[in-house]
């Protein structure tokens, strides 16, 4: 509860910076503050089940040590992508302050849409994190990119909001409680009644299209190749996670007791999405759109939670949320500072600039998922939740292969970086300032720690 | 009447949404098409409301009918915040390329 009014406040409170305080490095300050102050008192709302704000909210919302870790792990990963990222975000526009305002709008809704308790709020929960994303998109104004990306991103957007609303419907007119928390729905283990099998269909295409599953991921590379690198960064980390949160926890909380009847269909959605992020990154020659596949690839990944809805599925969503957002906010970092995006643009970064190549190094081993590193254990945990899960045995071994094949694309990166010569287009001209780089080493810290130590994270689960 | 009836007619309007939404390439048109989705949701929402009221098995709970009826406000409320937003990003792109058919829409691919 805490997560949600005061990153609601702090959002209204950036807007009036924007428009009060000229200066354009201020906001990133005020932005930063009001971040600590969101994360230590949601932080306080885990430790002590209490929330600073008494509302009725007839359990629209319910909270619990899982949704509560997460939002602090969220808030955790923004407050890392602010002080690495503060710098860009200004270079994007002259509305800085604005940029953050939207972005704590976003952290409300994720925090809605990680501890809904009927669809009601789900559906609240996805559009505000949407709408703001829309803007965010194309904040940068002349560039037709951005504009094209903003547009088939609020086409495709509102349409599969639509859908969602039409699965929702089909929900509340199937169930014979008449209701939409979303523990009422189903009572038993029955066959489900048609309108809610429908329902079901739509739900899951919708929430598929929000978490670029294939197939129906085709908007995700055109979006986040377009819009500004800094907020492909924040929507293929954060948001994304959050969408699979509440993937997980609508089909945990109202079709758990039902998972045989729709399983069949994650596991096809799961193969191809790993089949067609993959095998498409391989063939990508600008970084930023291989970013935007290989988004797509680990989106399968967490499809494997969805897929086995267990215990170990909750800890591998924990540790994935960590170690995707850490890795990938970081790799983004580094590429932000890039002169040329293309994968030769990285030739010789290593004698260039030592720190940046070798941090970028432990970002990608990460997102391979290379032992001692965060990405293993969270693979790991998500592969030994599908084995638990006991149906379907081969989609672990599938999943494997693909974790395989992903190697191919990291690895360019990296050989690149080691061992090819510079060329004029690796000339950084940006200057890099130490504090960039002390981040960049703390992210790398980071992911190593929970590589070897995932109980950090996982713990706070169990408490 | 029949909850048929109702069920089928927002499902007619709410497939004609989907196919323009597929078909047309003016924004202005497909946006329009999304509009139409959404509103063909808030018609079978307020029936599925009456027809739930009707029955008896669902009295037990305490506000059985009407939260249907709210969640079709919660819908326009939304529907209207992203027409705002999208007209901004569709008059956006008239300023920069003074059309708004997404056959425009090719830059990304390559």
């Amino acid at each position: 509860m805490n997560a949600i009014i005061l990153s609601a406040i702090w959002g209204v409170i950036m807007m009036f910076c924007g428009v009060f305080i000229k200066s354009k490095t201020t906001p990133k300050y005020i932005a930063i503050a009001g971040l600590i102050s969101i994360l230590s008192s949601s932080v306080f709302e885990y430790l002590n089940h209490k929330s600073f704000f008494k509302i009725q909210i007839n359990d629209m919302l319910r909270f619990d040590n899982f949704n509560l870790a997460f939002i602090a792990l969220i808030l955790l990963c923004t407050l890392i992508y602010f002080l690495l990222n503060g710098a860009e975000i200004e270079k994007v526009g002259e509305h800085v302050g604005e940029y953050y305002a939207l972005i704590f709008f976003i952290l409300s809704g994720i925090a809605i849409a990680a501890t809904f308790n009927t669809l009601l709020m789900l559906f609240i929960g996805i559009e505000i994190i949407s709408i703001p994303l829309y803007i965010l998109t194309g904040s940068d104004k002349r560039n037709l990119k951005s504009n094209e990306a903003a547009l088939k991103y609020f086409l495709m957007g509102a349409f599969s909001t639509g859908i969602m609303l039409m699965g929702i419907t089909f929900i509340y007119g199937g169930t014979p409680n008449a209701t939409f928390y979303i523990d009422k729905i189903m009572l038993g283990t029955g066959q489900m009644p048609i309108l809610i099998s429908v329902g079901l269909l739509f739900i899951m295409v919708a929430l598929s299209f929000k978490v670029s599953a294939a197939p129906f991921h085709f908007w995700t590379p055109d979006v986040y190749d377009g819009a500004p690198t800094v907020f492909t960064s924040f929507m293929s980390t954060i948001v994304k996670v959050a969408g699979f949160f509440a993937f997980i926890r609508l089909f945990e909380h109202a079709f758990g007791s039902m998972q045989d009847q729709w399983q069949k269909l994650i596991t096809y959605i799961t193969i191809t999405t790993l089949l067609i992020g993959n095998i498409t990154a391989v063939f990508q020659q600008s970084v930023k759109r291989m970013l935007a596949y290989s988004s797509i690839a680990q989106a399968g990944f967490m499809l494997l939670a969805v897929f086995a809805l267990n215990d170990k599925a909750k800890e591998g969503m924990l540790l994935y949320t960590a170690a995707y957002s850490l890795a990938t906010i970081g790799i983004f970092g580094v590429l932000t500072k890039m002169e040329d995006y293309t994968i030769d643009g990285f030739n010789g970064l290593a004698k260039a600039q030592p720190t940046m190549a070798l941090t970028a190094t432990i970002f990608l081993l990460s997102l391979t998922g290379v032992p001692l590193t965060a990405g293993f254990q969270s693979k790991f945990f998500m592969l030994m939740a599908a084995v638990e899960n006991g149906h379907q045995f081969w989609i672990v071994i599938v999943a494997v292969l693909f974790a395989a094949i992903s190697a191919y694309y990291y690895f360019r990166i990296i050989q690149a970086m080691y061992f090819k010569d510079a060329n004029e287009n690796t000339i950084i001209t940006t200057t890099i300032n130490k504090p960039f780089l002390y981040m960049l080493m703390l992210i790398a810290l980071m992911i190593v720690i929970i590589g070897i130590y995932p109980e950090i994270i996982i713990g706070w689960m169990y408490r | 009447m029949d909850i048929k009836a109702y069920i089928i007619l927002s499902l007619v309007l709410f497939t004609i949404g989907i196919v323009g939404v597929l078909v047309r390439r003016n924004a202005i048109i497909i946006f329009m098409c999304v509009e139409l989705m959404l509103n063909a949701v808030n018609l079978l929402l307020v029936a599925f409301s009456k027809m739930h009221a009707m029955s008896t098995a669902a009295k037990a709970s305490a506000n059985f009918a009407s939260d249907a009826q709210i969640f079709v406000f919660f819908i326009m409320v939304v529907a209207a915040a992203e027409v705002s937003v999208g007209l901004a990003i569709i008059v956006m792109m008239y300023r920069n390329v003074h059309t708004v058919d997404v056959n425009f829409l090719n830059r990304l691919k390559n």
